[in-house]
């Protein structure tokens, strides 16, 4: 058994209530049962939520129990103290699904800042033990479906809550369910797309390794409301543990009977399987996933029609990333309206981002729709280390766009980031500090979005190319006239003529720095200089008069291109160097500049 | 349903719905600019050169894929969509070959057209272009990936029509390629041959193996005698190479030209076509009369006998053992002609002008050599033949029409309707018919086993016996109709199969669609058969056994149909293949 201590409030107005009474009745009820060892019992003064008195206060954990009765302590010694499980009915604070995290990791920063709902059991349960699930509430809002709503009646809730897509695009869930819903049956499929695929990006991973449950449960809710008995996960290989932790969880649900024919004794059959990618990144688009999962080559295809209408093997498809899955259960069990009172206007609910680059704190991070990237990274990514300035910040993985330090202030939601030139995406957050080079940021993500273009387009296969070229050549110091045009004209022209959404957003890390930082590339194609001091072509090193002749650049130099007499000052011969930048470091007296 | 209102380019139209906006657009005059986009193929949407505006959308959208609805306003020809349409087609051109003036599709090249038409007229973006090698180890059949540009028509004709999945895109990004599967090479790939990626590719990234260089060699070698026959849909197509509508017989013009050419015998492949009827009928009521097994099934098409060895081997046992029409009047020229004439079968040069790619596969294969040499030696298609005829200076359509030369060129009308689909099964059962009952089939045209449905099906009455038939052609079709057979055996006695769409009219040596035409289009083959019908019924003759040339070569060589000597000569047998193909059942 725990060791608890519980804090009875004896202001005037409590008092007044007969609090010191509920005390006595406490240690009389503990020491009835033998306790009275393992409970402190304290008192004090006003708490000040007058009008809830009388309270208790439960620690660990925090719980306030206001307008206890007599009657009452018997059944918070015994559910409480004894069973250790709190009483939601008599809290002060209703006890939210994400409470718990809360009450073990609440007092660290990091996370007080965070909202945590679909991250809500990462990090406090096992997520092998479907157990621990299950006394977290696991599998209630399937119960609660299953018994207590109809189909129309989930899909009437989902909408409701105003859930959108989380896998980048933002459509809304409910009308997707619905959609799907309204198509003749009886074969249908549910599919989650754990085909996480940005560079840098870990939302999923974490969510299925930590939470397998969640989503299993948010596709079986899903299954029912549009009437399908079939689930697949499509997930890549390259995520072997959470593939691993999916296999225990379906397992463990089929033997709860909460996966497989009549679940929970209801006439609903519903299971799941896995199937793994092959690590493109292009099978994250929902229609190349499809093929995928159908045995062909992971290529996008127009739409309409519509996975809804026309999906997985012809029939009607719901497709929903891992984090939308992730909400459905909050959202079955705390409400529609709840849901819909955290985030913005029109994006709802929170949104898990995985903050990267140069920032003291990175990791997961989950916050309310419409938090600020300055909150993201200066109040929970606890701003740049070293002193630094922060140039940009990166959102949307690959495909997303840089944003300057001016636009700090953007609130995380879909049109918010859109309107600055940038996406949600599926949550990828990368911090730039002074160190980062714009141009070769952008090249970089090109680079990766370029080769893994599933080549059926044209102008995301041959545009992008061409793009890659240039920025190839303007950080060589290569850039010619008419290069930033050049990129703008194909970047425009590659948004919006590609076949999906890969091409569509590909342009975006190269148009926003073009819009907020042209003066970057002006500087490199004109001056030929990286401002940064990253794109190494352009790097001029020369040694200045500090200069006390010790020699230890001349030995360090990998190519001879230091000359110079002991004592004396040195020289570097600019067309030997090859701009290694090793001189550079290991110079003790700064004599070494570099512009 | 009622009709909608669209806008195109601010003007309202009342249009059918359910239909593309391409589909739409061409109804009402406007043809936009496409590429990948094939009337017979799924849509595929990747080249992206059909794009529009329409109104509310934030991008463009690819018109051969968006279905039209009420109201929707479309634009085709903005400032803007103009440059963005000018600029995807110069992406394509700059990773391909700068050098139209020495490939082999220049003129015919469908890029090249668009090229012009979008005004691309300077360049802005050229940079790395991509360099493979070109796999030519294919006796038919070229892969050149350099000249691609993934519009991935022929990776869809040859899994939706053909069924055969050998080609599809391999790599990711810039490095997309289009090959057979592991990359090996197409001659050890289960590739038929057919040629049609050829028909419907619109650069030259697929060619047939061109033989023109070794025709004009022998052409000029002195020691030979040069010998050439030519298929009956060659005559029906080699016009449109010249400029012709589709539909015109050009018989006569291509013997005079042949001989022009520098062949000093030019036959007729429909003789050997009648050679092959005669005895296709009486190794048929062999089998109906229990000896072999039933149904049989034609073995004429090379592409479809190359299909069935990797694809179909369980049904070898069915497959007619007759050589095709072009191996039987090859086999007849080195062994029957060659003894008329008192030369040696090695000084023979045998050419044959075919519509078929798969014909230069066929040619090659060593089951059917003739006393240790092969029955054709060099196989050109019609494209390669009306090529060598105007690089020779040759006037093609205002030449005086020639008659053939004997001993092998007369036809009777049945072996003239060998180049269309249902006409071997419609020749077959007219010898047959008569051989059977003793009879003359009155009613000589099977109209049950023409035209262009994918399986049609048939019966005819001999004796009070109901024979059962089927055609087929393309071989997707043939798939499903072998299923139909593996299903109930019994369902029919005889069944014929082309491997191209249409039959040999259709074949992957036929030339390329004009300006304004579409690969395959079913209205040009349409016209190409019914010359061949037209030929028909204004024969005497319409019976393959009628045919006194066959009947003199039966007379004065091969004694009578089914003989040791023809079996020698006109039979063969067919061994399953590896690698084997598989058919994804649906």
């Amino acid at each position: 058994m725990m060791e608890y201590a519980i804090t009875i409030c004896e202001g005037p107005t409590c008092i007044g209530r007969h609090a010191d009474r509920l005390r006595a009745i406490l240690l009389e009820e503990l020491a009835k049962r033998g306790l009275k060892d393992h409970v402190r019992i304290n008192i004090s003064g006003c708490l000040g939520m007058c009008h809830k008195g009388p309270f208790l206060v439960v620690n660990p954990g925090y719980t306030i129990y206001g307008g206890v009765t007599e009657s009452d302590i018997p059944v918070i010694v015994e559910e409480h103290i004894v069973k250790d499980r709190p009483i939601a009915r008599l809290a002060v604070q209703e006890d939210h699904l994400f409470n718990r995290f809360y009450r073990i990791f609440g007092d660290v920063g990091f996370f007080g800042k965070q909202m945590r709902i679909t991250l809500r059991n990462c990090g406090i349960i096992d997520p092998e033990n479907i157990d621990d699930y299950l006394a977290l509430r696991g599998y209630e809002a399937l119960a609660k479906v299953l018994t207590e709503m109809t189909p129309q009646q989930v899909i009437a809730e989902v909408k409701q809550s105003g859930l959108r897509g989380r896998g980048g695009a933002g459509f809304p869930t409910g009308l997707k369910w619905e959609l799907t819903a309204k198509q003749p049956g009886p074969e249908k499929y549910v599919i989650c797309n754990a085909d996480e695929g940005d560079p840098g990006a870990f939302m999923d991973r974490s969510a299925i390794e930590g939470d397998p449950h969640t989503i299993l449960e948010g596709m079986i809710i899903g299954g029912y409301a549009i009437g399908s008995n079939h689930g697949i996960v499509y997930i890549r290989a390259e995520y072997p543990l959470a593939v691993r932790r999916l296999e225990i969880a379906i397992q463990q649900a089929r033997q709860h009977n909460l996966l497989g024919k009549g679940i929970l004794g209801t006439n609903f059959d519903f299971d799941i399987e896995i199937r793994l990618g092959a690590g493109a990144f292009v099978c994250g688009e929902e229609t190349a996933l499809i093929q995928s999962i159908e045995g062909a080559r992971g290529m996008p295809r127009p739409r309409p029609p519509f996975p809804a209408t026309s999906g997985l093997f012809g029939k009607p498809t719901l497709i929903n990333n891992v984090e939308t899955w992730a909400n459905i259960p909050v959202i079955i069990l705390e409400g529609a309206k709840w849901f819909s009172s955290i985030g913005t206007e029109t994006s709802k609910g929170t949104k898990v981002f995985a903050l990267a680059g140069c920032v003291v704190n990175t990791g997961l991070v989950e916050v309310p729709m419409g938090t600020t990237i300055r909150q993201v990274v200066y109040d929970i990514g606890g701003g740049i280390p070293g002193g630094k300035r922060l140039t940009a910040v990166q959102t949307g993985g690959p495909s997303g766009g840089c944003l300057p330090e001016s636009y700090l202030d953007t609130p995380v939601d879909y049109e918010s980031l859109a309107k600055a030139g940038s996406i949600m995406g599926s949550g990828g957050m990368i911090v730039m500090d002074e160190t980062a080079c714009m141009v070769d940021v952008a090249r970089f993500f090109l680079e990766f979005t370029q080769s893994e273009s599933c080549g059926k387009c044209t102008p995301c296969r041959e545009g992008t190319k061409r793009m890659l070229e240039i920025l190839e050549r303007i950080v060589q110091g290569k850039g010619r006239p008419g290069d930033i045009e050049r990129l703008e004209r194909l970047g425009n022209m590659i948004k919006k003529a590609s076949l999906c959404g890969l091409g569509q957003s590909a342009p975006n890390p190269v148009l926003s720095t073009i819009r907020h930082f042209r003066d970057e590339y002006q500087q490199h194609i004109e001056q030929k200089r990286c401002p940064a001091g990253v794109c190494k072509a352009l790097l001029t090193y020369t040694i200045t008069d500090a200069c006390v002749g010790c020699g230890a650049c001349k030995k360090v130099c990998p190519v001879g291109a230091i000359s110079g007499t002991k004592k004396e000052k040195h020289v570097i011969d600019q067309a030997k160097c090859i701009r290694c930048g090793q001189c550079y470091t290991t110079c003790k007296f700064n004599a070494i500049s570099r512009s | 349903m009622s009709k909608i209102t669209i806008y195109i380019n601010g003007k309202p139209y009342k249009v059918e719905p359910g239909q593309t906006i391409m589909q739409a657009a061409d109804k009402l005059g406007f043809h936009i600019p496409r590429l990948c986009y094939h009337p017979k193929l799924s849509i595929e949407g990747a080249c992206r050169v059909c794009i529009v505006e329409v109104e509310g959308m934030k991008n463009y959208v690819a018109s051969c894929a968006f279905p039209v609805s009420d109201g929707m306003k479309i634009r085709t020809n903005t400032l803007e969509l103009r440059q963005a349409r000018r600029d995807i087609v110069e992406l394509l051109l700059d990773n391909h070959p700068q050098d139209c003036h020495v490939c082999e599709r220049n003129g015919t090249c469908e890029l090249q057209r668009l090229s012009y038409s979008m005004g691309i007229r300077n360049r802005h973006f050229e940079g790395q272009r991509k360099d493979y090698p070109a796999d030519e180890s294919s006796e038919a059949v070229i892969r050149d990936p350099n000249r691609c540009i993934l519009c991935g028509r022929c990776v869809r004709l040859c899994s939706e029509i053909q069924q055969i999945h050998n080609l599809s895109q391999a790599y990711r990004g810039f490095k997309t390629v289009v090959m057979p599967a592991y990359n090996i090479p197409m001659k050890d790939s289960v590739c038929s041959c057919c040629g049609q990626c050829v028909n419907v590719c619109p650069t030259a990234a697929f060619l047939e193996k061109n033989h023109t260089k070794e025709v004009f060699a022998a052409l000029n070698d002195p020691s030979l005698v040069k010998v050439v026959q030519f298929a009956p849909s060659v005559r029906a197509a080699i016009g449109e190479a010249f400029g012709l509508e589709p539909g015109h017989n050009m018989e006569g013009q291509l013997v005079a030209a042949l001989r022009r050419l520098g062949f000093d015998y030019v036959f007729d492949t429909q003789s050997g076509a009648d050679l092959t009827i005669t005895e296709e009928a009486s190794e048929f009521l062999e089998r109906l009369q229990g000896k072999g097994k039933l149904p049989m099934i034609t073995s004429c098409s090379s592409a479809w006998m190359k299909c069935m060895e990797q694809f179909h081997p369980d049904l070898i046992d069915n497959i007619s053992t007759c050589k095709s029409p072009m191996s039987m009047t090859g086999a007849m020229v080195k062994t029957y002609f060659a003894r008329r004439l008192k030369v040696s079968p090695e000084k023979i040069c045998s050419v044959a002008v075919m519509c078929c790619t798969a014909k230069k596969y066929e040619a090659a294969r060593p089951e059917l050599m003739v006393d240790g040499l092969r029955a054709v030696d060099y196989v050109v298609t019609t494209r390669e033949a009306a090529w060598m005829i105007k690089s020779a200076g040759i006037d093609f359509l205002n030449i005086i029409p020639e008659p053939f030369d004997e001993p092998l060129g007369i036809s009777s009308g049945a072996g003239v309707i060998f180049g269309t689909t249902g006409g071997v099964m419609e020749a077959a059962l007219r010898s047959a018919y008569e051989l059977f009952t003793g009879q003359t089939l009155v009613d000589i045209e099977v109209q049950a086993v023409r035209g262009f449905e994918a399986i049609k099906e048939g019966k005819v009455v001999m004796d009070g016996q109901e024979i059962r038939v089927a055609v087929t052609h393309g071989l997707g079709n043939a798939s499903k109709l072998l299923d139909m057979v593996r299903e109930d055996p019994k369902r029919y006695h005889f069944i014929e199969i082309m491997g191209c769409p249409g039959g040999c009219i259709g074949g992957g040596g036929q030339p390329y669609a004009g300006v304004n035409a579409i690969p395959l289009d079913e209205d040009a083959l349409k016209k190409r058969a019914q010359v061949l019908y037209d030929l028909d019924r204004h024969r005497t003759i319409r019976r393959s056994h009628e045919n006194p040339a066959v009947q003199r070569l039966y007379k004065e060589f091969l004694q009578r149909p089914l003989s040791p000597i023809s079996h020698k000569y006109l039979h063969t047998h067919y061994k399953a293949k590896e690698p084997r193909g598989v058919i994804p059942r649906s």
